[in-house]
């Protein structure tokens, strides 16, 4: 991250002192201050709602229920995680509100699940394979049903809007097995 | 089909929390103090998430007004003209990692411009349907455990990024 930080800065204003755009540079550094702020508002909401919600779920125990009934499909890809650990129900809900197109609840459940994965960590600060794997999930976006996409396609007088749906599904589940392919062929070459 | 799958998903969350507190209820949990409880730890893990997200915002958004972003899709476009990709895919397969609301409005300007059933579109679809905002996911993420060594997991989300948009790409050929 510090390398792409520094180069999409950098190259940023080489490329705005060449351009003349050198104003709308400086006003874009700062309207991305504020969309952090708004964004960081928004999550603040959605993600005390969700981490009120899974408390109710780990002080009745239905946490690690869900989680023991989701352990033997998780366990292949999570080798590391313990029976009954409460980050396999927080990735099963997050996997299944990805599916759902639920956007303000898969992030928070994201968050939570990579709160409980740092429980495992040892070493806090570095990151485990099994965050890795949680992430590139996340990048592959797993989802049933477009419905944001086929909307503006119906907004704009598509033939058949749905009939996007398949490609897409072929597409994320292929980008998704690809995905963690890398993963776990990065893993077998720097190890 | 599609209009009975948007029901479900509507459903899921309202029935999911009535399950919750239900069963919480019978378990003789004060799902109220619980809720509360729980809730108090939101500020704490947004305060964490803000300096990563204010980071890559200012440099994603800087990027983008200075010009850079533009030559870097020209840039892209001569490089992989042999392949006969619309240039709407190239600027996508860009926008899509960096920024969520820019991808958006990309896509309705892509269908606007070429027609809700042009080859563009459909391959912009795919990759709207099909990719995340890679960064903002790692911002997000990271930040909230505080992860400073990422080890290999960038280069292994750009790379899985860049087969995601030549999977959409084919994927559309094939099909339509």
């Amino acid at each position: 991250m510090n390398v792409i930080w520094l180069i999409l800065l950098s190259v940023g204003i080489v490329f705005a002192v060449f351009t003349g755009n050198l104003e709308p540079f400086t006003q874009a550094v700062f309207d991305g201050a504020k969309s952090a702020v708004e964004i960081s508002l928004f999550l603040l909401g959605i993600v005390s709602v969700w981490l009120g919600i899974t408390r109710i779920l780990e002080d009745s125990g239905l946490i690690y229920r869900i989680a023991h009934v989701f352990r033997p499909v998780l366990s292949r890809l999570f080798r590391n995680i313990p029976d009954d650990h409460p980050s396999l129900t927080a990735i099963t809900l997050n996997i299944l509100a990805n599916l759902f197109g639920l956007g303000n609840a898969a992030t928070p459940l994201g968050i939570k699940a990579m709160q409980e994965l740092d429980t495992l960590n040892k070493d806090k600060g570095t990151i485990t394979f099994e965050m890795m794997i949680f992430i590139v999930l996340n990048t592959a976006s797993i989802q049933l049903i477009p419905f944001s996409v086929i909307g503006i396609l119906a907004a704009y007088g598509a033939h058949n809007p749905a009939e996007i749906v398949l490609p897409v599904l072929i597409a994320t589940a292929i980008s998704a097995v690809a995905a963690l392919f890398i993963l776990f062929t990065f893993r077998k070459i720097l190890k | 089909m599609i209009r009975q799958l948007n029901t479900i998903s509507l459903l899921i969350i309202p029935l999911f929390l009535l399950f919750t507190v239900l069963y919480g209820t019978l378990k003789k949990v004060r799902v109220y103090d619980s809720f509360v409880a729980g809730a108090k730890e939101g500020p704490g893990i947004i305060l964490n998430i803000f300096p990563y997200l204010l980071a890559i915002f200012v440099a994603i958004k800087g990027f983008q007004a200075s010009g850079a972003f533009d030559c870097l899709r020209n840039l892209f476009y001569s490089a992989f003209s042999f392949l006969d990709i619309p240039v709407e895919v190239i600027s996508m397969s860009i926008v899509k990692p960096l920024s969520g609301s820019a991808s958006t409005a990309l896509f309705t300007d892509i269908v606007k411009t070429t027609g809700p059933d042009s080859a563009a579109t459909r391959m912009t679809a795919v990759i709207m349907g099909s990719a995340e905002t890679t960064f903002y996911v790692l911002a997000v993420y990271l930040g909230a455990v505080s992860i400073r060594k990422t080890r290999y997991l960038v280069p292994v989300c750009l790379v899985a990024d860049l087969i995601g948009i030549v999977t959409a790409v084919f994927v559309v050929r094939c099909l339509f």
